[in-house]
């Protein structure tokens, strides 16, 4: 009898079991472990206090990101995150573990530097003790966020106890229309199937318009897939996979890199493999997203009008509308766009890449941001930073008056102090709209970066392609 | 090592409001610094449960009677979706919270619920709601029972359900097992899987600046 067709979840597991442990749940190899400065040192120093040793040193590597201040010279880092800071550089240094510091090439968001540094790799396992490490899906990886228990277990074993999850494709199928971004197709899909649609579901993101997507995209779309409620969200590797890690400073070289390449090659889904459930997304249907609400399926187009809970059909949804449409202090029916904003972050593992950057400075070079609004850029690493520096665009961004800073996690979940005040309203770039993200009552919309960078110049949220370039 | 959790008769509190994330459970800078377990309890639902001036929103079920003492919640569809923060079980923990009921949760909240001994209980949607409703019918009076050992709820109306759970987790709950200790009994097939992936894989192995 003909083997069925596998998916690449089901090639990528299958080479990483070590045991059986039950009928749908295996230990796995893990092949990266990324730690950072909020729960680094506390997992390393939680395995010593269990007279246990780091497995595999060699695997694992470690930045600051989440506690560190993005001023310049790092000024405003909260005693508790020097004191992080300085417990991840003395316990990573204890076992032999790689840091990337702070002004060093290699430091930034943890899911910034995986790639950038060519760390995560198709087909490996990737665990970090951040919810959106499935970012790393973008280059065919089976990766995703774990707590700081299973966190203790990976340094003390090298390996996760891990049920195998149910597998959804989405296919997004079409031409991208001008102005709409791979942050506005993940926002359309969360809306169009909801923020537990993923929930005990591996995401495998397809179709002609993933394909033609690079890599700084797809890393984009996979970081959302937790806001879908998947861990796991990935792409399978083709040739601009390839491209995009050839000569990476951790990525293979020489001969064993055509060895790698010939085993990714394999790692796509078969033309007849199953999947659990299928979603078909019509990219060319789709406009700039904005979210309105405190979840991020609460998105609508920004051509689009604020919900009316009145209109909304069950009593359970028209509940969950006025409760955000309460703390969001807006006005059902009234247009999104032209919604006031006092603040606009552009940064985060979603959209701090080169590529991000790039897009935000086309709709900010010659122009000002409105008087009132605070806009910042926070790359999301040190060689991004470097990177953007050497192509002007840092200047593009202070010429027409954002700050630009240090890379960081920063404003996205505001650990290192840096905070949206109370009531104030935000434009950002990255993942969360939850109650309180940006800071105790503040008020986010989710948005791309060439979306937020209008919503600055223009004091309030604005559709991107009317202001075409 | 997670404590072991078998029977519970407690009071229930009710959050019915889908898609409650593990931000509004415990906001991030509640959990900066590697000594903030043990002060946890008191910034469970902060934004639930106080108002802007710090005082008690006298509103919301966590800070009424009998719901004080709740060492139950049921909950909305998806509770625990959004962050990794083992820090939302510690707080619920230190809350006086041992076990969740509800018709889905975050993947990853759910599963740091087992490694913390607090077990999450998967129901149907109707028989949560009709839990919500009980308990309020009795204004939190009726208690409900948990018993894991044969995988039952009995509500306050004296209705029995029954709950599926993962055989492996469900006897780690009960014996409070430590599954570092039981992976690393298979350390010799970690270290042979290792080794031979080493020659298979060896990109994986050798990471290295190419400088």
């Amino acid at each position: 009898m003909q083997q069925p067709g596998r998916t690449m979840l089901a090639k990528i597991w299958d080479q990483h079991v070590i045991a059986r442990i039950s009928d749908d749940t295996d230990l796995l190899h893990i092949d990266r472990h990324l730690l950072h400065d909020l729960g680094g040192s506390r997992g390393l120093l939680d395995l010593k206090s269990k007279g246990l040793e780091v497995h595999n040193p060699e695997l694992t590597f470690a930045t600051p990101d989440h506690a560190i201040s993005t001023a310049h010279d790092r000024a405003g880092t909260s005693k508790v995150g020097q004191d992080l800071l300085a417990a991840l550089r003395v316990e990573t240094s204890a076992s032999g573990i790689r840091m990337f510091d702070v002004d060093q090439p290699g430091q930034g968001i943890v899911h910034v530097i995986g790639p950038e540094l060519g760390l995560s790799l198709p087909g490996c396992t990737i665990v970090c003790g951040d919810s959106h490490t499935c970012t790393h899906g973008g280059l065919g990886a089976l990766a995703f966020g774990i707590g700081s228990s299973e966190l203790t277990h990976v340094l003390a074993t090298q390996t996760l106890v891990q049920r195998r999850p149910k597998t959804m494709r989405v296919r997004f199928e079409g031409k991208l229309p001008f102005g709409v971004t791979a942050k506005d197709m993940i926002l359309a899909l969360i809306g169009q199937i909801g923020v537990a649609a993923g929930t005990g579901y591996a995401v495998e993101y397809a179709g002609g318009a993933i394909r033609d997507l690079p890599i700084e995209g797809r890393l984009t779309i996979c970081n959302l897939s937790i806001e879908l409620g998947a861990k796991v969200g990935m792409v399978a590797p083709d040739e601009t996979t390839f491209e995009f890690l050839r000569g990476r400073s951790y990525a293979p070289q020489g001969a064993m890199w055509s060895q790698a390449v010939e085993a990714w090659r394999r790692l796509p889904s078969d033309a007849d493999a199953v999947f659990d459930r299928e979603v078909l997304i019509d990219v060319e249907t789709i406009v700039p997203q904005v979210t309105w609400g405190i979840s991020p399926e609460q998105v609508i187009g920004v051509d689009g009008r604020i919900p009316d809970p009145r209109s909304a059909g069950d009593p359970v949804r028209a509940a969950a509308i006025t409760t955000a449409l309460d703390y969001m202090g807006l006005v059902p029916g009234a247009p999104i766009a032209g919604t006031p904003v006092d603040w606009v972050f552009i940064g985060s593992c979603t959209n701090s890449r080169l590529s991000d950057l790039r897009a935000a400075a086309e709709v900010a070079r010659g122009r000002k941001v409105a008087p009132g609004v605070r806009a910042w850029v926070v790359p999301g690493s040190e060689n991004v930073k470097r990177e953007a520096v050497t192509e002007g665009l840092d200047k593009v961004f202070t010429d027409a008056g954002f700050e630009w800073r240090e890379p960081g996690c920063s404003m996205c979940l505001a650990a290192n102090g840096e905070t949206v005040a109370p009531g104030q309203r935000s434009v950002s770039t990255s993942n969360r709209n939850f109650i309180g993200r940006q800071g105790p009552l503040a008020r986010t919309h989710l948005a791309s970066p060439a979306s937020a960078v209008a919503a600055a110049i223009t004091g309030a949220i604005a559709d991107v392609r009317s202001m075409g370039r | 090592m997670p404590q072991p959790f078998d029977k519970l008769t407690a009071v229930a509190a009710p959050i019915m409001r889908g898609n409650i994330d593990t931000d509004v459970i415990i906001r991030i800078e509640r959990l900066v610094g590697n000594s903030a377990r043990g002060t946890l309890g008191k910034w469970a639902f902060g934004s639930l449960r106080y108002l802007p001036d710090g005082s008690e929103n006298p509103e919301f079920i966590l800070n009424r009677e009998p719901y004080r003492q709740a060492e139950i919640l049921v909950t909305g569809p998806n509770f625990g979706c959004g962050s990794s923060r083992e820090g939302a079980v510690w707080s619920l923990q230190e809350l006086g919270i041992r076990a969740v009921i509800g018709s889905s949760f975050g993947d990853i909240f759910f599963a740091n619920c087992f490694q913390n001994g607090v077990l999450p209980v998967v129901i149907g949607r109707e028989t949560v709601d009709q839990l919500a409703a009980e308990i309020e019918a009795t204004q939190g009076a009726g208690r409900i029972s948990i018993d894991l050992e044969t995988q039952s709820i009995i509500a306050p109306s004296g209705q029995r359900h029954t709950f599926e759970i993962d055989p492996r987790r469900r006897e780690g709950l009960l014996h409070g097992l430590d599954e570092i200790a039981m992976t690393l009994q298979r350390d010799t097939a970690i270290r042979a899987f290792q080794a031979a992936d080493r020659s298979a894989r060896p990109w994986i192995h050798f990471a290295g600046p190419s400088a």
